[in-house]
Order: C-alpha cells, then sequence, then structure tokens
C-alpha cells in the first residue's frame, strides 16, 4: 500500500459527494474542460508568439528584401548614409566566428563531458559539473566587457603577434591591429559561451550510454579510450551532433557580447585580427541609431535570415537527436 | 602465442584472437595522453571561469560603496539596480503562469500526438537568439510608439516561458504515478488532482525552474538595449509604462564609451549582477535537489 499524502487525503472528500452532487459532478466536467482549455491555449500561444516572430520579422524586412533581393547576401558594401546594403561582410564574419567558436569548443566541451561523466570520481564531477554551469551562466554583457577590456590587450600584445609570425602564410592569421577588437576575439568569447553548453549535454549523453556496455568492452581488454571510442562515442555521435547544433545556433545568435568585441565594422575580410561584424552584432550596434528607413529594413533582412539560420539549425539539432538517437540507441 | 608485455592475465586466454597484439604498452599510453587531455579540458574551462570571475571581482571591489548602490547617476548605480529587479520581476509575472501551464499540458494532456510538436515549439522558441526576440518586440510595440520597461518586460518574458516550461516538465515527470493513479482510483476529477497533488508536489521544482530563468532574464541585454535604452539612471522609476533604466544597458553603454570611470562603474555593475545571478543559481540548485530527494523518496 502506498502512503497516501496529505494533499490526497483532502481530496477524498469532494471526490465522494460528487457522487451525490449534480453540482459537483457539473463543477469537475466543467474544471476538466477550462484546465484542459487553459493548458492548451497556453502551448498554443508559445506557437503562435514562434509564428508571429516570423511574420513580423520578414514583413519588416520586406522593403529591404525587395530592393536588394538575394544579392544582398553577396555584396559587401555597408553604407547607410548612400542607403547601400550588402550583408556579405557580417555574414562572413558571422560564418568565421562562430565556425571557430565550435572548432575550439566543439572538442574541449566534448572532452570535459567525457571527463565528467567517465573518468571523474563523483566527488570531483559534483564539483566540477557546477562550476561549467556557472560559465554559461556568466551574462553576456559581463563576458564581452571581460573579453573588451581584459581578452583584448592580451591578444594584441602576445597571442596574435605569435600566430602571425607561425601561420602568417595563411591568410586567416593576417597583420595583427593595434587594438583588441577583433574577430579572434569575438570568436574566443563564442568559444567560452558554447562549451558549457555542449559539455553538459554530451556529459547527459555519456552518462546514459549503458553500463554493460562499456564494461563488455572493458571486459574483452578494451583500454579506457578504446572503450571510449569504440561504445561510447558510437552510441551518443547523433547527439553530439544535436550539441554542436545548439551551441552553433548560441554562436550564431550571439550579439551582445561580440558587439562588444569586435570591432563594429561591416567589411568583408578573411584575417581574424581585424576587426569585423556579425548579422546579430551589427543589429544591436546600429539598431537605435539606423539613419534611414532602408537602413532599418536591411537590419530586418539580416534578423530575417538570422531567424530561417536559427529554426533550422533547431529542427535540425532535434532531427538528428529523433531519427539517429533516442531511446532506440540506449536500449539496443 | 605472443605474450603481452605487462599483462600476465592475457596468457591464461585460451583463444587465439583475443591474445593482446603486443602494443599493449603504445595503446595505454594513448589511452593515459587521452584521459589527460580531458582532464586539462575541464581544468581549463574551471580556470576560464575563475579568470573571468576574478577580473569582475577585483575591480568590481574598488567600484563600490554605500553611495555608488544608493544614489543615482552620475554617481551611483541605485536606479539601474531597481529598474533591473522591476522589468526582471514583471517579465518573471507574465512568463511564469504561461510555462507552467505548458508544462501541464504536456505533462497531463498531450499524449503522444501532440507532445512532439510542442515539445519542438519549446525547443525553437529557447533556441531563438534573443535579439531577434527583441527585434520582433520592437516592431510588434516600440517601433512608432516609443520605449517602455514593460515592453521590455514582454521581450524577457519570450525568454523565460519555454526555460520555466522546461524545468517545470522535468519535476512534473517525476511526480509518482502512483499519486495520479490513487487520485483516479477515488474517483477525483483530473483538474482537482492536478491542483491539488500534481502540482503542490511539483511546487520545488517550479520554483526552482523560475528562479534560473530569472537569473538568465537578469542578464540579457538585447531586448532591453533595443526595447528600454533610453532612461537616463539619475532616479529610481516605479512606473512600468516609462523607459526604467536597468543595468545590462548600462554597462553595454559604458563599455561602448570607453572612460576609465565609466569602466570603473561598468565592473561595479558587473560584480553586483555577477553575484545575483551566481546566487540564484546555487540556490535554485540546492533547492532542486532537495526536492528531487523528497520526491523520489
Amino acid at each position: 500500500m502506498s502512503v497516501t499524502p496529505p494533499a490526497g487525503a483532502a481530496s477524498l472528500k469532494p471526490a465522494r459527494s460528487a457522487r451525490q452532487s449534480p453540482a459537483r459532478r457539473r463543477a469537475d466536467r466543467f474544471g476538466d474542460v477550462a484546465l484542459f482549455l487553459v493548458c492548451a491555449a497556453a502551448a498554443v500561444l508559445a506557437a503562435l508568439v514562434i509564428v508571429l516572430i516570423a511574420k513580423e520579422v520578414f514583413e519588416g524586412a520586406q522593403p529591404a528584401i525587395s530592393k536588394f533581393g538575394l544579392s544582398f547576401v553577396t555584396h559587401s558594401e555597408w553604407a547607410p548614409p548612400l542607403d547601400h546594403f550588402g550583408g556579405k561582410g557580417v555574414i562572413l564574419g558571422t560564418l568565421i566566428t562562430s565556425a571557430m567558436a565550435l572548432l575550439i569548443g566543439a572538442p574541449v566541451a566534448i572532452s570535459i563531458g567525457i571527463f565528467l561523466a567517465l573518468l571523474a570520481p563523483s566527488s570531483v564531477r559534483n564539483v566540477i559539473s557546477p562550476l561549467v554551469e556557472m560559465l554559461a551562466a556568466i551574462p553576456s554583457v559581463i563576458l564581452g566587457f571581460w573579453g573588451l577590456l581584459i581578452l583584448g590587450p592580451v591578444l594584441v600584445d602576445t597571442i596574435e603577434p605569435f600566430l602571425h609570425d607561425t601561420f602568417g602564410f595563411i591568410p586567416l592569421f593576417g597583420a595583427p591591429q593595434t587594438t583588441g577588437n577583433s574577430v579572434f576575439n569575438a570568436g574566443l568569447i563564442l568559444t567560452i559561451m558554447v562549451i558549457p553548453i555542449i559539455a553538459s549535454v554530451s556529459r547527459d549523453l555519456f552518462m546514459a550510454v549503458p553500463r554493460e556496455l562499456q564494461d563488455g568492452a572493458a571486459a574483452l581488454g578494451s583500454t579506457r579510450w578504446e572503450v571510449i571510442r569504440g561504445v561510447v562515442l558510437p552510441t551518443t555521435l547523433s547527439g553530439m551532433t544535436a550539441a554542436c547544433l545548439l551551441g552553433l545556433g548560441r554562436a550564431l545568435g550571439e550579439a551582445i557580447a561580440v558587439a562588444q568585441v569586435i570591432g563594429g565594422s561591416t567589411e568583408s575580410h578573411l584575417s581574424l585580427f581585424k576587426p569585423g561584424g556579425t548579422m546579430a552584432s551589427l543589429i544591436a550596434l546600429q539598431f537605435n541609431s539606423a539613419v534611414s528607413k532602408l537602413h532599418t529594413a536591411s537590419l530586418y533582412y539580416l534578423a530575417a535570415l538570422l531567424l530561417v539560420i536559427g529554426i533550422a539549425s533547431n529542427l535540425l539539432a532535434s532531427w538528428v537527436g529523433q531519427r539517429f538517437g533516442g531511446a532506440g540507441v540506449a536500449t539496443r | 602465442m605472443k605474450h603481452s608485455r605487462r599483462n600476465g592475465a592475457e596468457e591464461l586466454d585460451p583463444t587465439q584472437p583475443l591474445v593482446a597484439t603486443g602494443n599493449l604498452g603504445r595503446r595505454h599510453l594513448v589511452s593515459r595522453t587521452v584521459q589527460s587531455l580531458a582532464v586539462a579540458a575541464a581544468v581549463a574551462a574551471v580556470a576560464v571561469l575563475v579568470i573571468v570571475i576574478w577580473a569582475v571581482v577585483s575591480h568590481g571591489a574598488k567600484a563600490i560603496n554605500w553611495t555608488f548602490i544608493t544614489s543615482g547617476y552620475p554617481q551611483g548605480v541605485g536606479p539601474y539596480l531597481v529598474g533591473t529587479a522591476e522589468i526582471v520581476a514583471i517579465a518573471t509575472l507574465m512568463a511564469t503562469p504561461v510555462g507552467v501551464l505548458i508544462a501541464l499540458f504536456l505533462s497531463e494532456y498531450a499524449g503522444r500526438r501532440w507532445t512532439r510538436p510542442v515539445q519542438l515549439v519549446l525547443d525553437v522558441m529557447n533556441g531563438l537568439p534573443s535579439i531577434i526576440i527583441a527585434v520582433f518586440v520592437f516592431i510588434l510595440l516600440v517601433a512608432g510608439k516609443g520605449q517602455s520597461g514593460m515592453k521590455a518586460a514582454v521581450a524577457l518574458a519570450i525568454i523565460e516561458v519555454p526555460l520555466i516550461a522546461r524545468g517545470t516538465q522535468e519535476v512534473l515527470n517525476l511526480v509518482p504515478s502512483h499519486q495520479r493513479e490513487a487520485a483516479d482510483a477515488l474517483g477525483v476529477a483530473r483538474w482537482r488532482s492536478i491542483l491539488s497533488i500534481i502540482l503542490p508536489a511539483a511546487a520545488g521544482g517550479i520554483v526552482t525552474a523560475t528562479l534560473l530563468s530569472v537569473a538568465r532574464a537578469a542578464g540579457e541585454t538585447a531586448p532591453v538595449l533595443l526595447i528600454d535604452s533610453l532612461a537616463k539612471g539619475d532616479k529610481v522609476v516605479l512606473n512600468p509604462f516609462e523607459e526604467i533604466p536597468n543595468v545590462p544597458v548600462r554597462i553595454f553603454q559604458l563599455s561602448e564609451e570607453a572612460s576609465p570611470e565609466g569602466f570603473t562603474e561598468a565592473w561595479g555593475l558587473s560584480l553586483i549582477l555577477i553575484v545575483i545571478i551566481l546566487a540564484l543559481g546555487l540556490g535554485s540548485r540546492a533547492l532542486l535537489n532537495r526536492s528531487k530527494r523528497k520526491m523520489s523518496r
């Protein structure tokens, strides 16, 4: 017999009287319908907000879309006073910073996940896990401010000259500038932001890998790494892909921290050490000072592109998780 | 038969293919290298956290004193703190009921058919960049009509809803099914059992999710930057339909202004904000652990 909690005992009485009083029964029928409708309405409201967001943003972007069409994506000139707007520079900047965040962040984050889920004793895990999640809790405006004042100078003085001297033949590592505000700085800040996201998801994934599979591999003589490579990583591949897509979505859409450290240029270039811009950061920097209707519409156009990419990466993440992962792999 | 150099146990194995291939030393080396890389990655993440927090604490502590906290622009930051508290409170008041109701819909009503689409809506909402939500609310409410704290709160509420819904749903799923079944067996109406048994059992989790979303909303900058950035901060504004001074916008503006006194003020504000956010995070985590323990008992 399960113990009846106080709350359950209290509701025993209305249930009994319900059998007798038709008024109570009517109230119950009404209450059931009402609560269901309210809950369903909340869910519909959420869906409605998303639809409304898409509608409003695309409508706002309409002047720019009809004026520039898809050539907006390939033109690099962004000159508000002349009413010339092309997004190539910031789109390229978005791709470079996000790629950098993911290329550095994903391996580090997955390693952290491996450490937390498979290597660390639970006492260590219980300390480190919250710390990693704390990293995700730092507001982007503070991280950006830190990047501007602390990380920037360090990059300019030591790291950028070193990278330029060593890998200068690659166009990415061009000549260092005098200011720490650069695409490189933004990429590093985004790296710091995506690591905790991917790390905590992959930690949960790795913890869910059945113990017997790992023990089986170990019993066959696999080393720890071989267990991880042969059993843990393959069974969680789809989940990790989804986690990386989530991280990518975060990196693509981060506006504030990037706006603080990237230097706010709209020029199209490949050098990591020059100032640049991303779609989201340009919106944050120019929105309040837009000089013309077309300028605002062009910023909306960027927002619309971001929205499409953001929703696409989310849907892709959920599709990958569903199609190739989920319960099927865990139980097999 | 090949003999492994280190592992004597292998010799007892009669099956040929299972004999170690003789490169066990190298395999152990690889394994150990990878393990230490994983440790290094974790150490690096914690180191970054410590470095960032140390910078905020060491610079911010110099700025903070009684006048700084209580007086307004230009000596202090009081109005910004009050303003952020106000905006976030309004946003949370709007977001919590909606989030909890969506979670109830998912756990009690949705069934197989509707769980996935609603979950997907929440995921997409959660994944939307906050700048997009800010732009949306700007177009809908601000363009041509002017800024206000209330409108910023609407944007923050949109950000909070999926967080609250997901956190609540997680605890609702932990409510033991025998409680539901016991209520059903007694003939208790569904809505009564939801309101008087299931929701109270999940209350701890709902509070946790709400606190976490408050922590997130307090630091969100993009919405307030677009929707509520014009207040000067010389006095406390309590009317939510006016422009309300707030912390994130102030930090952002100071970081763009590039003056040393401004930087000091921004560090001070950052310290206050980060302490509040981390305290909320730690507090909610402790609360969650407690309520989970209570429920699994």
